[in-house]
C-alpha cells in the first residue's frame, strides 16, 4: 500500500488508528476551523452554558458573600483551618496536570496520539489552574492584599518567608499558570493565523489576526518555532512534577500525622495524573460525541488515556498501602491512631468510598472491552473525579481533625457556602471550556496535518538533502 | 514594473515533496533571499533553504540562568540581610528550603526566553508582509505550499527567475507585490 495515498493510509502503529483513514491537508483543516467558523452551535452547548453560567452566578455570590462577611461562613474551624478551600485546591490543581503531562511529556516521547487531544487538555489546564487558584486566594480571608505573598520592595519593610512550603506553593502555582499559558499560546499560534485566513467576518479577521500577530507559515519561523515548542516541553515536564510535589510539601512540611511522610510527592503526582486523566475522558468523550470527532478522537484515545489512568491508579493505590503499612510499621502511636481514625472513625465511609472509586473501580480497565467502551469510560471516569476529590478531602481534614492531644479534636461540616463555592468553580470551569470550544481550534490544526500520510517528504528527495 | 515595487515571485506547489525538492533547487541554482511557506512544519525544509542552527537553545539557556542565580540570590538577600527571621533556630542562609523557589523561577524564565525569543528571532509580530497580497496566500495556512524568492536576491531577475521557478511544475507563479 502506498503512504501516499490517503484513502486507505492509516496513521502511527498500533491499531486502532490516532485519525480516521481519507482525510486531506484541508479536510482536516476544514472540519475543525468549521466548528468555530461556520458550523450552527450545537443545542447542547447552550444548555451546557445555561447551566454552567448559572452555577458561576452561584460562585460570584459565594466570593461576595465571603468578602462581606469573612471566612467564618465557612465550616472551618479549630483544629480544621484547612477544609474544603484545600481540598479544592489541591484537586484543581492536580486535574490541570494531565493537560501538561499530554502536551509536554508526550510530545518528548513522541506520541502521536497525543495530537488530536492535547489542545483542549492544555485548556483545561489552564481553566482549571485558575480555579485552584482562587482557594487559596480567597482563603487568606483578606485577599485584597494577598499581593503581599509576592517578593516586592514595599513602604512596610516586609518580605516574604521563604522556608515556608507556602511561598514555594505561590511561586510554583504561578509559574504553572504562566507556562501553560505560555505553551497554550505559542501552540494556538499557527491555528489562529489558519482561523484569520478562513474567518468569513470582519470582527473575526481582525481579531484571530491580531492574535496571529502575523503568522504566515515560512520556514525559517518554523525551525526556530518546532525548537520553542521541544525546549518549552521540555521546561514544563519538570515543571508539572515540581508543582504537585512544592503542593504536598504544604502538608509534609508539617508535623501533623497523616501529613508528615516522605511517600507524599510521588504519591501527589500520580493522583494528580491520574484525575487529569480521567477528568480529559469526562471532557472527551461526550465532547467527541456532540461535535462528531470520532476520526479525529478515537477508540485509540480513549485506550490509552484509560491506561494511563490505570498505571497512575495503581501507583495512587500504592499510596495508600505504603501509608497505612508505615502507619503501623513505624509503630508510632500517633500515626497508627490516624490510619485506623481514618478507617473507622466519624468519616470512614468517605474513605471506604475513596477505596472503592480510586483502587477497585478502575480495575475494570484492564479488560479491553471495557477501553475501548466509551460510555462505560465515562462512568468509570466519573468514579475516579469523585474518588480523587474524596482522597484529598480525607488526607486534609481527617489527619487535622484529630492530632495528638484529645483535648483539642474537632469536626469539620461544610455549610452550603463551602459547597457554593467548590460548585462555582465547576461552573467557572466549564463555562470557560464551552467558551474556549466556541472561539477557538479544540484540536490543534497544524499538528493534526502533520500526522497525515501526505504529510511525509518522499524518501528521495530527502535523500537529495542529505548530500548537501 | 519596476523592480523597487516588487517583493518576490512566488510559487504555489500541492504537497509537501513539490515544496522540499523546489526549494532545494533553488538554493542549488544559486538562489539565497528566499523562503518557503507551509501549513505546518517541515524539517526538511531547514536544510533544503540552507538555514542554520537555532540560536533558540542558547537564549533559552541564558534565560534559565538568569532566573536561577536571580531567584536564588532573591532570597539569599531577603532571608540573610533585608529582613533575617529566626524560624525554629535554623540559619539565616538555610539553602535547602531555597531550592523551590530557585527551580521554579530557572524554569519561569527560561519558559519566558523562550517564547519571547522565539517570536523576536522571527521578528514577529509583524502585522504587515508583502507575501499576504497574493490572494491565494491563504492557503499557506490551509493546504498549499509556497516558494517566494524575493527581489533583493542578486541573481533575481523578473522574467529569469519566472521562467526558473516554471521550470519546478509549481500549480502557478505569482509576482508579490511589495
Amino acid at each position: 500500500m502506498p503512504v501516499d495515498d490517503p484513502v486507505h493510509a492509516t496513521v502511527g502503529a498500533g491499531t486502532p488508528a490516532v485519525i480516521a483513514p481519507g482525510y486531506t491537508f484541508g479536510t482536516v483543516t476544514d472540519k475543525i476551523s468549521s466548528i468555530v467558523l461556520t458550523r450552527r452551535t450545537p443545542r447542547g452547548w447552550y444548555v451546557g452554558f445555561a447551566i454552567a453560567f448559572l452555577l458561576t452566578m452561584v460562585l460570584l455570590v459565594s466570593i461576595t458573600y465571603l468578602l462581606v462577611k469573612g471566612i467564618g461562613i465557612w465550616g472551618n474551624n479549630q483544629p480544621i483551618g484547612w477544609a474544603f478551600e484545600i481540598t479544592n485546591f489541591v484537586c484543581w490543581i492536580g486535574i490541570g496536570h494531565a493537560g501538561t503531562l499530554i502536551s509536554a511529556v508526550l510530545l518528548l516521547l513522541k506520541q502521536t496520539w497525543r495530537t488530536s487531544i492535547n489542545r483542549f487538555a492544555e485548556a483545561m489546564t489552564l481553566f482549571a489552574v485558575a480555579c485552584a487558584g482562587l482557594f487559596p486566594a480567597l482563603h487568606t480571608g483578606r485577599p485584597w492584599l494577598d499581593y503581599w505573598l509576592l517578593p516586592y520592595p514595599n513602604t512596610m519593610g516586609l518580605w516574604p518567608q521563604f522556608r515556608s512550603p507556602i511561598m514555594w506553593d505561590v511561586f510554583a502555582v504561578t509559574t504553572y499558570a504562566t507556562v501553560s499559558l505560555l505553551f497554550w499560546f505559542v501552540g494556538l499560534l499557527p491555528d489562529l493565523a489558519t482561523l484569520r485566513d478562513r474567518s468569513q467576518s470582519r470582527v473575526g479577521r481582525f481579531i484571530y489576526g491580531l492574535l496571529a500577530m502575523g503568522w504566515r507559515g515560512s520556514a525559517r519561523h518554523w525551525h526556530q518555532y518546532d525548537t520553542a515548542y521541544l525546549l518549552l516541553a521540555g521546561l514544563a515536564t519538570p515543571l508539572v512534577v515540581s508543582v504537585h510535589t512544592v503542593v504536598s510539601f504544604d502538608f509534609a512540611v508539617a508535623i501533623v500525622p497523616g501529613w508528615h511522610t516522605t511517600i507524599f510527592p510521588p504519591y501527589f503526582v500520580a493522583g494528580a495524573i491520574y484525575s487529569g486523566f480521567a477528568m480529559v475522558l469526562t471532557l472527551a468523550i461526550p465532547i467527541r460525541a456532540v461535535y462528531g470527532l470520532e476520526d479525529f478522537i478515537t477508540t485509540r484515545h480513549l485506550e490509552n488515556m484509560a491506561k494511563v489512568m490505570l498505571v497512575t491508579g495503581l501507583i495512587v493505590a500504592y499510596g495508600y498501602t505504603v501509608e497505612a503499612f508505615i502507619a503501623w510499621y513505624s509503630g508510632n502511636a500517633y500515626e497508627g491512631f490516624m490510619i485506623w481514625n481514618r478507617i473507622t472513625g466519624p468519616y470512614r465511609s468517605l474513605y471506604w468510598a475513596l477505596l472503592f472509586c480510586n483502587v477497585l473501580a478502575p480495575q475494570v480497565l484492564w479488560f479491553r472491552r471495557v477501553r475501548q467502551y466509551a460510555p462505560g469510560l465515562f462512568v468509570v471516569s466519573l468514579i475516579v473525579n469523585v474518588g480523587m476529590w474524596l482522597e484529598r478531602f480525607v488526607i486534609v481534614v481527617t489527619s487535622l481533625h484529630r492530632d495528638f492531644l484529645p483535648s483539642s479534636w474537632g469536626m469539620f461540616r461544610p455549610t452550603v457556602w463551602d459547597f457554593g463555592l467548590y460548585l462555582g468553580t465547576i461552573g467557572l470551569f466549564v463555562a470557560l471550556l464551552l467558551l474556549f470550544l466556541r472561539v477557538l481550534p479544540m484540536i490543534s490544526i497544524f499538528e493534526m496535518r502533520t500526522i497525515l500520510p501526505s504529510a511525509k517528504v518522499d524518501e528521495d528527495v530527502r535523500e537529495d538533502l542529505r548530500v548537501i | 514594473m519596476k523592480a523597487s515595487q516588487t517583493y518576490g515571485l512566488i510559487a504555489e506547489f500541492d504537497d509537501p515533496t513539490a515544496l522540499v525538492s523546489a526549494t532545494h533547487r533553488a538554493y542549488q541554482a544559486g538562489y539565497r533571499r528566499m523562503d518557503a511557506y507551509s501549513p505546518f512544519p517541515i524539517e526538511e525544509l531547514t536544510a533544503a533553504l540552507g538555514a542554520h542552527h537555532s540560536k533558540l537553545p542558547l537564549i533559552v539557556l541564558i534565560g534559565g540562568v538568569c532566573g536561577c542565580i536571580g531567584g536564588y540570590l532573591l532570597q539569599y538577600w531577603v532571608a540573610t540581610i533585608a529582613y533575617p527571621l529566626n524560624i525554629g533556630g535554623k540559619g539565616l542562609h538555610s539553602w535547602p528550603a531555597f531550592i523551590p523557589i530557585t527551580f521554579e523561577c530557572t524554569i519561569l524564565v527560561a519558559a519566558l526566553a523562550a517564547v519571547f525569543g522565539m517570536l523576536a528571532l522571527n521578528g514577529l509580530p509583524m502585522p504587515y508582509h508583502p507575501v499576504f497580497n497574493v490572494s491565494r496566500f491563504a492557503l499557506a495556512s490551509r493546504n498549499r505550499f509556497f516558494l517566494c524568492i524575493e527581489a533583493t536576491d542578486p541573481q533575481f531577475d523578473p522574467g529569469e527567475t519566472r521562467r526558473f521557478l516554471h521550470t519546478l511544475q509549481p500549480r502557478e507563479v505569482t509576482t508579490v507585490a511589495d
